[in-house]
């Protein structure tokens, strides 16, 4: 059985002016749809990972399933233990004014023992006397590591991850996610990982799945996904990552930018900047089928 | 040569004594080429930028040595020249655009102003040359795009503007401060495929600076990699990034997660970059190298022959 499971889970937030504009200038109500029908499960033990670009949706999706928000249409449902969300930004999520003893033991209150808490900061790579100072103190890494130290504080079996390496250093960010697959294999733990850069997730990822305005157009094991991309989108996304070993290999030009969210195109939302689109795909939605939502993929087009 | 930097120094004084936020900096580039630095956050490479460009935020200034432009010395020139020098034979290319550009001003004007102040053009002149521009950095229906203003733009369309800015008066020197880390991939490999074409159709020195290997990679001819505010390694890219010689490279080329079918564990330097006001006597990287001996902890080194390559490392030392 999936540990967690997202039914055409769809969200709209209500982006509307102000009651006044709306009656002045006779606009109607807007509303932007972040989440669109959207459906995976994760299984236990595995790391799957989320990635697209900016507005694509994907921290939206990790704030639907820990519940910060509600879904608008379908279903998310959780048959763990306890869940745990770690965020990209380690500066704005440890209170400043409290010893990082307290931060890691907040969860924990209740049966709060300081032994507990410095197992937690040893877990992490922290010392136990770390726990007596306060945030300011540690380099980003080191917060992030914190950060870690209190979601884990509750023994959850399942931690959603959002961009947390994004704000690190790429010698600190090889740091911390060898501490995350550590700690996955040493407590059991499933992850969601949310992330926009593919290099990342393809280190970490069991299974892949890419968001674009606010769908998923492929899911696919990691490794046939970075060897045997199918979705357009996810060919050029690949293909847009800078080339570390220099190969010289030729690459598509990337076009085109994401579309605005208020005004999505008709049809496959990737359409204007697909080089395989036709009348087909600038008026129906393709439909995920196989894991992959194309209509060129599906008719064998490419 | 276009830009000749040689022995720069920079400190912040505090009421505990100087801080050296970079030391003995060297470095040169030729028309055409792009030089890129690459460096953790604290490694000094922002600070170099603005160095080269005389926008060191005070209380920083330069301690010592010359930053030379076309055989010119900069950076003992009075606030009002290097003011008309930055702009004319300088563009800067910042990382956030919203921060180059004027919010009340549509972009055609700014353009148009940039140009008349650094070019002797009458106001129609400057307004083709101004749209000429804008076609040039991909800017779609340029003419329909000229009266809007900043924020009617995407992020990647904004950092378009701000080179068209910065290429506004055909500056020689081009220094460009991680002008693709707040945009999404697929546009940074827009701007990256820009920056290197405006590089080689123009013949101007650029000088990119960007955490991101990837980047330097696609884009500059050599690098020079920096740790604690000196330049610890400097070569050709494919060099660097396919042998590097100092164990600072080393592990940051391992550390840098790559695609791959496969999951692997990725090289770790333990520990972190040393804040200004601890830098460890020695070679700064000491405590975390795998690889010191006596000699790292007490003599700090310079940058000598290493491979194709020169690094500032004692396992380099002629024997």
């Amino acid at each position: 059985m999936p540990l967690l499971k997202l039914d055409a889970v769809s969200r709209d937030f209500d982006v509307s002016r102000p009651w006044l504009n709306r009656v002045l200038e006779h606009e109607p109500r807007r509303t932007l749809r972040a989440v669109d029908g959207v459906s995976f499960s994760v299984e236990p033990g595995e790391t799957l990972a989320l990635v697209g670009e900016s507005g694509s949706g994907k921290s939206t999706v990790a704030r639907l399933i820990v519940g910060l928000y509600t879904p608008t249409e379908g279903s998310v449902r959780f048959s763990g233990r306890r869940m745990q969300m770690i965020f990209q930004d380690p500066y704005a999520s440890l209170n400043p004014r409290w010893r990082v003893r307290d931060i890691v033991a907040e969860p924990i209150r209740v049966l709060h023992t300081k032994n507990r808490v410095d197992e937690l900061l040893v877990q992490v790579g922290l010392s136990p006397d770390d726990g007596e100072k306060y945030p300011h103190e540690f380099s980003g890494g080191q917060r992030q590591r914190i950060s870690i130290a209190r979601a884990l504080a509750g023994e959850p079996d399942f931690l959603v991850c959002d961009e947390p390496t994004s704000a690190l250093d790429v010698s600190v960010q090889a740091q911390i996610l060898n501490l995350m697959t550590d700690l996955q294999s040493r407590l059991g733990l499933t992850y969601l990982f949310i992330s926009h850069n593919l290099a990342v997730v393809s280190q970490v990822a069991d299974r892949v799945g890419v968001m674009y305005c606010g769908r998923i157009v492929e899911l696919a094991r990691a490794v046939d996904l970075f060897t045997r991309p199918r979705h357009p989108y996810t060919r050029m996304l690949l293909d847009a990552v800078p080339d570390l070993s220099m190969s010289g290999k030729p690459r598509t030009p990337v076009a085109g930018e994401v579309p605005n969210p208020l005004a999505p195109p008709p049809g496959c939302t990737f359409h204007p900047r697909c080089p395989h689109a036709n009348e087909r795909c600038r008026t129906e939605v393709p439909a995920v089928i196989n894991d992959v939502a194309c209509h060129a993929v599906q008719e064998g087009r490419i | 040569m276009i830009l000749q930097v040689e022995g720069l120094k920079v400190e912040f004084p505090t009421r505990r004594g100087a801080l050296t936020a970079l030391d003995s900096i060297s470095f040169e580039i030729a028309p055409g080429e792009v030089l890129g630095v690459v460096g953790e956050s604290g490694a000094g490479k922002s600070i170099t930028g603005l160095a080269v460009i005389g926008l060191l935020e005070p209380p920083g200034r330069i301690a010592g040595g010359q930053v030379r432009l076309e055989g010119r010395r900069i950076d003992n020139l009075p606030h009002e020249a290097m003011r008309r020098l930055r702009g004319r034979k300088i563009g800067v290319i910042f990382q956030d655009p919203l921060t180059s550009l004027n919010p009340l001003y549509s972009i055609g004007r700014q353009l148009e102003e940039t140009i008349l102040t650094h070019l002797p053009m009458t106001k129609a002149q400057a307004k083709a040359r101004a749209l000429a521009l804008l076609r040039e950095v991909g800017i779609p229906a340029p003419e329909a795009r000229y009266a809007n203003y900043p924020h009617q733009f995407s992020g990647g369309m904004r950092q378009r503007v701000v080179i068209a800015l910065a290429l506004a008066a055909e500056p020689q020197l081009l220094i460009a401060d991680e002008p693709t880390t707040a945009l999404d991939v697929s546009i940074q490999a827009q701007v990256i495929a820009l920056l290197k074409r405006l590089a080689a159709e123009r013949g101007a020195a650029v000088m990119l600076i960007t955490h991101d290997m990837g980047v330097i990679a696609e884009t500059a001819n050599r690098v020079a990699v920096m740790y604690a505010g000196r330049i610890v390694e400097v070569g050709a890219v494919r060099d660097v990034i396919h042998s590097p010689q100092h164990p600072y490279t080393v592990g940051l080329m391992g550390s840098i997660p790559r695609i791959a079918a496969k999951r692997s564990r990725l090289v770790q330097i333990e520990g972190a970059m040393p804040r200004l006001n601890a830098i460890p006597p020695g070679c700064a990287f000491n405590p975390r190298c795998p690889r010191q001996f006596d000699r790292c902890l007490v003599e700090r080194p310079n940058l000598m022959a290493a491979g194709t390559s020169q690094a500032a490392c004692w396992l380099h030392a002629p024997a």
